[in-house]
């Protein structure tokens, strides 16, 4: 009994020190000191050298907090106690977080590097005249596929991926709206149908391709093709440019006919409290240098016209990144639907994943 | 002097009651809540007519079953042969030990442990083609899944068997041995009945979670295997469809009470020797 109690004890100041430890740990990080921005942020997707030089700047020190899904970070901004000055949503949860009244406009007179962006790139349908959003990365939906297997001219379009040759050799990313609204593209349809006939007929056509899906999975992907598991595989940019980082024999395409435009955007949440370093961030990020260094670290594509003009001639002219602008101007951005219909995708998407 | 006891043990009782009251009951309840509310907040029972009357979920359903039945089956073809075995040698606690030891590494874990030996460069196929059959596709396929999702489950069905084997008085093997049976009667007859609520123990402990098993069926199966747990996942995180997911999580704890009441230790009938 003695001893029991002796180990309860021990158990106890244990705990009791972590926790005096971890608390004073975030004393020093002041989450909540007058100098600091918190930043809430997809994993790995800011060169953490632009944060010690934004630091060094303005004396702004930068908490940074990561999310794994826009759905994750929707729900825990919803749910209040937190403290974040600045998020990083994709595009369709820029419209969802501002029908839920989540965000605060941006105050343009105070941003000061708005005409570094690309026109083409501003005003999109969800969030009109960027009144919420400064964009941050775009990117694509495309083929990702291994030279040792595969040739590029067999796979410059979705229609190439039914091919029967390909059976059991493409990887898909687990994902309703992307996977369906490739099998649109195919059909020559809107990727933002709300039309339930044309969507099962996208399941459909889909479940013709089951033969040659070998998995359909989530970020392991970028495993896997780097491992050479696969062949081929249906993902995004900004996967494909870690995947090619580490494989010199996989390439990426975006088909020509259509494919998915998205993008991840800098807002201001409702729980945010520095003002000053928030719009101080915003136009640091928007200095041409850095979101040149910003772009070449994480390998997206970047909006901002004046830093891809920074870039090495080889990053600014890789069409895999930087596709032509006859593709570009067949892409589509993915608008907000309305619950039902974001079912219905995915309800049509289930049956197909039950295909095999 | 009675009365100080009892109010103790209703002391006692408090810690338990609030655990249940809080982390049991008021979760269930709260599924069960909101499994009657549509994507608009309105009341409704659409969600299990549409469960009902959905191919898709029933086949889900069925799938779901058959897997985690595939899976406590195989788990149990192992281990009470294993659990016999340990329970024979001379430093059992040691040998436990070890069974034990994989259920402290995170399954997340343990899964990429087996990506990396079911790849096609993996262990499994530089082993394949090393005896000349080739490297064969492994990942992915329905096989790998239960193999996996067996090899998890596996200390879950060896702990309660080998501790009902342990319970078990020796007295009665060797009464039987001494009355004349077989080694493969005695088995039939005395251990394995015996040794039976070990067993159900066990098929409950594993196949209840093998019903909803999700990680698995995308990183080990490639998501060729689809359960209930796909679809709860899907509907909470992607659709944010949460009265559907609910309905699959009330029949899911249904599902669960069959298995408890199948499994559970029934009275003994009228004048059965007990």
């Amino acid at each position: 009994m003695k001893r029991l109690l002796s180990l309860i004890l021990g158990l106890l100041t244990v705990c009791g020190l972590l926790a005096y430890a971890s608390q004073s740990l975030e004393k020093s990080s002041g989450s909540t000191g007058s100098k600091v921005l918190n930043l809430y942020n997809w994993g790995d997707y800011i060169d953490p050298n632009l944060l010690t030089k934004f630091q060094k700047e303005t004396g702004y020190h930068v908490n940074v907090e990561t999310f794994d899904s826009n759905e994750a970070m929707y729900t825990k901004i919803n749910q209040g106690g937190t403290h974040y000055d600045l998020a990083v949503p994709s595009e369709y949860m820029v419209s969802k977080m501002k029908r839920a009244h989540l965000l605060q406009p941006l105050d343009k007179s105070r941003l000061t590097g708005w005409g570094n962006f690309d026109q083409q790139f501003l005003n999109q349908s969800f969030d009109r005249g960027n009144r919420y959003s400064m964009p941050y990365f775009w990117g694509t939906l495309g083929i990702v596929y291994n030279d040792k297997m595969v040739k590029a001219s067999e796979v410059q379009h979705w229609d190439d991926l039914w091919s029967p040759k390909f059976r059991d050799k493409v990887m898909l990313i687990d994902s309703a709206r992307d996977i369906m609204g490739m099998s649109l593209v195919t059909l020559h349809k809107s990727m933002n149908t709300t039309n339930p006939q044309t969507l099962l007929a996208a399941e459909k056509r889909l479940n013709k391709l089951a033969p040659n899906v070998k998995a359909v999975v989530a970020d392991e992907i970028k495993m896997y093709m780097i491992q050479d598991e696969a062949p081929l595989a249906v993902d995004w940019s900004g996967e494909a440019a870690e995947m090619l980082a580490n494989n010199s024999h996989l390439h990426y395409v975006v088909p020509s006919e259509g494919s998915n435009l998205w993008f991840d955007n800098l807002v201001i949440p409702k729980t945010a409290q520095h003002y000053n370093a928030i719009y101080a961030f915003l136009n640091f990020m928007s200095e041409p240098k850095n979101a040149a260094q910003n772009a070449e670290y994480i390998g997206y594509a970047t909006p901002n016209k004046k830093a891809k003009a920074l870039l090495p001639k080889s990053i600014r002219d890789d069409r895999e990144f930087y596709p032509d602008q006859k593709t570009i101007d067949h892409l589509q951005v993915y608008r907000d639907l309305s619950p039902n219909i974001v079912e219905l995708y995915n309800d049509r998407y289930l049956e197909f994943k039950m295909h095999h | 002097m009675r009365a100080v006891t009892k109010r103790k043990t209703w002391l006692y009782f408090i810690p338990y009651g609030l655990w249940l009251a809080l982390f049991v009951i008021a979760p269930v309840a709260l599924i069960i809540y909101q499994s009657f509310f549509d994507l608009g907040h309105h009341f409704t029972l659409g969600n299990y007519s549409t469960y009902f009357q959905s191919a898709t979920y029933l086949k889900m359903t069925l799938n779901s079953v058959w897997y985690a039945f595939l899976i406590t089956l195989f788990t149990g073809l192992i281990s009470y042969p294993t659990a016999y075995f340990l329970h024979q040698l001379k430093h059992r606690q040691f040998w436990l030990l070890l069974v034990i030891l994989p259920t402290w590494i995170n399954i997340l874990l343990k899964a990429y442990a087996f990506i990396g030996i079911f790849s096609q460069a993996g262990l499994a196929n530089q082993f394949l083609t090393f005896i000349g059959i080739g490297p064969q596709q492994i990942l992915f396929t329905n096989a790998s899944f239960i193999f996996v999702a067996t090899y998890i489950q596996i200390p879950f069905m060896i702990l309660p068997i080998y501790n009902a084997i342990d319970d078990l008085n020796p007295a009665f093997v060797n009464a039987s041995r001494d009355l004349g049976a077989s080694n493969w009667q005695t088995f039939r007859r005395v251990i394995f009945p015996l040794t039976l609520p070990g067993v159900k123990a066990g098929v409950q402990a594993v196949f209840i979670p093998s019903l909803s098993l999700f990680m698995l069926t995308r990183l080990i199966g490639g998501n060729k295997v689809i359960t209930l747990g796909t679809a709860i996942e899907e509907h909470f995180l992607t659709t944010m469809n949460w009265g559907m997911g609910s309905t699959i999580g009330v029949i899911l704890i249904v599902a669960m009470i069959i298995v408890m009441t199948l499994t559970g230790d029934q009275k003994p009938k009228g004048g059965a020797p007990r």
